[in-house]
């Protein structure tokens, strides 16, 4: 970015520049980079977020506004790992199922006001009160505090969550069973404290910028919905020496594409790069493209259930489909931005799995697809009996580009037919929520960096099995991991399960593609949930 | 005058009551509602959220209770996304926005469409004609949507000149390019009629009269021939400043300027009921007032028209 342009985006992010920050025009204090002085971090999200309210938020660009604005017990650094955030550290008993929290006292609200363990424990308990309703409760209930899924239900009272302030600085946390990954899971928004005398005095405008009280690095200056998020250092924050970063600016931009062309013209520090675009910009901005793993899943999941086609109940034919997709022509030709090839439903990138040895992914692909056509022909279709059966995906150009790959590669391969389906967001959801099809498209993006996040999502009576896979062994497995102080043996044995089962055809697995000015320094790339915080990063002098 | 006015507010009334009606049932029969997510909501929960916006309730119950707040209180309801905001806020944020592009692009393409419809009359068949008919072809054949990417590439990318997009309170350099592209295909279609109706106009008799009397050219033109010009360019005016407004939804999007035109089109994706009701209102409300003022401007411009 050259001198003009970046007097230009100080030009448009315009009003107040904070300055006299101790980092600005210095040097950064580990790595000795100097500093640029103007510390303005710009990026593009995609759509208004839902909320900043931390039990309230359900979207990923709310949850990273969030993650600046409040601080939760722990954070992470930029490889993921948990380090201390209001909590200095934390001990449990033997049997895993009490956590106590200790919380640093100089953790401070930004009108000055202590953060204590009080405010944790009405915060989560907010998350579950049916009053509140939160979109994220669930979260609550999957962190296995004591009654929380009773109470979500109604049935108990919001004071009898298993969470208690022992006083002020240290929080004690019961579970109705034991979680080795509990405190991991406090990295996650909906856990953040919230401010209870601000959302008693305004109700559901506590959130907007006259009136939010919050805890984190930043607090929220302005807000034009549909164009623009304003946060600005937080000067009571415990840890404000140290953050470098004075503003960040989160652009609403729909059309990626126009956000590429903004980046290009210098307004952006941050965007995303189109489908397919990869390859091109690497050539012509080899240090500002950038790709690395996510923690993803994209697949097409079979309807299993009783309205879903004959054919998908035999294991041969949902075997042959899922070896007939040549992956590599859909990571390298049509995404073309770094994405592994998946052939199972966790990713690599998941802490502490080991991806397992699936026959399939040892195979050549035309070792695949003659064992797909043999199966094919096995389970009784071919020339004179031919498979035919519906797909649907949501509106996207790179899902519909996917999906008629899919359909192709099908068509020459086993002489299948399929019947292409694209549905808006809300009619496809409805669709496949009502097991309205035969192959449908699915992606998840893990809660939590643990393989149960994505596996869970396979079991008999999750909410999220569209497919209606029922497995008893599968549930077991998954049932145990939740206790076991080992797990790799447990989602091995699922994931090989599934491959033999193939309920779904894993295609690949994400990669965060973006466009990254050079400028930015500490950007964790290595954090494959990209739980990222404005207050680690810094922007270099040029 | 009057008297017809306020048949015409009468009239209306039934049209939006209508509008209305018809909005709120096709959009509850649309599959999928709010709270339709990738991860469904425990029932329990899903049942506390519907009952706190009264989607429990039959849906004419719903209907009743909406029309009942927006005639009584004037409240449009809660937006079931975003929880800090309510229609009536959004409306106020977003509107004026939109309504300063609209206003400014209807602005342009009159005031340059007319200009050019009117010199290429005078000057028929010569090279301002040619010139103003070739300008007046290419703007029109170009819609907002083709126009934004080539504004942007071109005076964002390329020059560096403009910022791609954004509103920034409004100031100028923000406004340019979404002027442009919400106006430029009006601004074509205003200048061809323009320019046929003056050349029409300019020779029928009362000119030749004029003319003959030895009047100049310019108190021809101006005190004779500009009205009865400008009778089929104001029938055409009407609705274009309705297009303007709800054209601008593109513009809103492409340029993220905040306006409502982004609002509009989220809350139908994310089946935001009240929000979009609230904008299909508005939009309906206002191309009533505009068909009517455009009715009233035709008796001011032609004599002859009496309501």
């Amino acid at each position: 970015m050259n001198k003009q342009t970046r007097l230009l985006i100080a030009g448009f992010l315009s009003s107040t520049f904070i300055t006299g920050a101790a980092f600005a025009a210095g040097v950064h204090p580990t790595t000795g980079e100097a500093l640029a002085d103007d510390q303005t971090f710009t990026y593009r999200i995609l759509d208004e977020h839902s909320s900043v309210d931390p039990q309230v938020v359900e979207d990923v660009s709310g949850a990273e506004i969030v993650r600046d604005l409040f601080e939760g017990l722990m954070n992470q650094d930029r490889d993921g790992n948990l380090v201390p955030g209001v909590a200095t550290g934390f001990t449990t008993n033997d049997t895993k199922d009490v956590y106590t929290f200790t919380l640093r006292d100089t953790a401070k609200w930004s009108n000055g006001d202590p953060v204590i363990a009080s405010d944790f424990v009405f915060a989560w308990k907010r998350a579950v009160d049916p009053e509140l309703s939160s979109p994220y409760a669930w979260f609550v209930q999957l962190m296995s505090i004591e009654n929380a899924g009773a109470i979500i239900a109604g049935e108990t009272a919001v004071d009898e969550l298993g969470v208690k302030a022992i006083d002020d600085h240290t929080l004690e946390v019961r579970l109705s069973a034991p979680l080795p990954y509990f405190a991991q899971m406090t990295t996650h928004a909906t856990t953040f404290p919230a401010p209870q005398k601000v959302i008693e005095a305004h109700g559901d405008a506590w959130t907007k910028p006259e009136n939010i009280v919050s805890n984190g690095a930043y607090v929220l200056t302005e807000h034009l919905p549909q164009e623009r998020s304003v946060r600005e250092r937080n000067t009571m924050y415990w840890d404000n020496e140290n953050t470098i970063v004075d503003k960040v600016v989160a652009l609403v931009i729909n059309d990626e594409n126009v956000a590429l062309t903004r980046y290009l013209a210098g307004e952006l520090d941050r965007t995303e790069v189109p489908a397919g675009q990869f390859p091109r910009l690497q050539k012509e901005h080899p240090a500002e493209a950038i790709s690395f793993p996510r923690l993803c899943n994209y697949y097409y999941t079979f309807n299993l259930s009783e309205d879903g086609p004959e054919a998908f109940k035999d294991p041969r034919v949902r075997q042959a489909l899922s070896l007939a997709v040549d992956r590599k022509i859909i990571t390298e030709k049509i995404l073309a931005g770094g994405q592994p090839e998946a052939y199972t439903f966790a990713p690599e990138a998941t802490a502490g799995f080991t991806v397992p040895e699936v026959e399939m992914s040892a195979m050549t692909q035309a070792e695949r697809d003659s064992l797909a056509k043999e199966l094919l022909a096995e389970a009784g279709y071919g020339p004179d009996n031919p498979l035919t059966f519906n797909m649907i995906y949501n509106t996207s150009e790179s899902h519909k580009k996917i999906a008629v790959a899919l359909g192709q590669m099908w068509k020459q391969k086993l002489g299948v037919q399929t019947d292409l389906g694209n549905l808006e967001w809300k009619v496809f959801l409805e669709t496949r929520g009502n097991q309205d099809f035969d192959l449908a498209r699915g992606a998840w993006c893990g809660d939590y960096n643990e393989a149960s996040t994505f596996l869970d999502l396979l079991q008999s009576d999750s909410g999220y099995n569209d497919g209606k896979f029922q497995n008893t062994r599968v549930d077991e497995l998954l049932a145990s991991a939740k206790i076991a102080s080992d797990t790799t043996k447990i989602y091995t044995e699922v994931e090989q399960i599934l491959a033999q089962e193939s309920p779904i055809i894993p295609i690949y697995h994400y990669a965060g593609v973006y466009m990254m000015d050079s400028d930015v320094g500490n950007w964790p790339v290595d954090n494959v949930e990209q739980n990222w915080y404005s207050k680690n990063l810094y922007k270099i002098a040029e | 005058m009057i008297a017809y006015i306020i048949r015409r507010l009468l009239v209306a009334i039934p049209t939006i009551l209508v509008l209305i009606i018809a909005s709120f049932f096709l959009m509850h029969f649309a599959p999928g509602g709010p709270f339709t997510s990738e991860r469904p909501l425990p029932p329990q929960v899903l049942a506390n959220i519907e009952a706190r916006y009264g989607l429990d309730q039959p849906l004419w119950k719903q209907l009743y209770d909406y029309l009942f707040n927006i005639i009584f209180h004037f409240d449009f309801g809660p937006s079931f996304k975003f929880k800090d905001r309510d229609v009536n806020d959004i409306i106020a944020q977003g509107f004026p926005i939109s309504l300063t592009y609209g206003a400014l692009s209807f602005l342009a393409a009159s005031v340059v469409g007319i200009s050019l419809g009117i010199a290429a009359a005078i000057r028929h068949n010569t090279w301002i004609d040619y010139v103003a008919v070739g300008l007046g072809i290419a703007a029109q054949a170009l819609p907002n949507f083709i126009m934004g990417p080539i504004l942007i590439l071109t005076f964002t990318l390329w020059l560096g000149l403009l910022p791609g997009g954004g509103w920034n309170g409004g100031q100028w350099q923000y406004l340019i390019m979404p002027v442009i592209a919400l106006s430029t295909s009006y601004m074509g279609s205003i200048a061809r009629i323009t320019r046929s109706s003056m050349l029409e106009v300019l020779n029928s008799n009362f000119i030749r009269t004029a003319r003959a009397k030895g009047l100049p050219t310019r108190s021809v033109i101006w005190r004779h021939a500009l009205k009865p010009t400008l009778l089929p360019v104001v029938s055409y005016l009407g609705p274009v400043f309705v297009y303007v407004l709800t054209g601008s939804v593109f513009v809103d999007i492409y340029f993220s300027t905040g306006g409502l035109g982004q609002a509009y089109v989220g809350s139908a994706l994310s089946r935001d009921y009240a929000v979009l009701l609230g904008v299909t209102i508005l939009y309906g409300t206002l191309t009533v007032v505009v068909n009517l003022l455009t009715d009233l401007a035709y008796a001011w411009f032609d004599p002859k028209i009496r309501y």
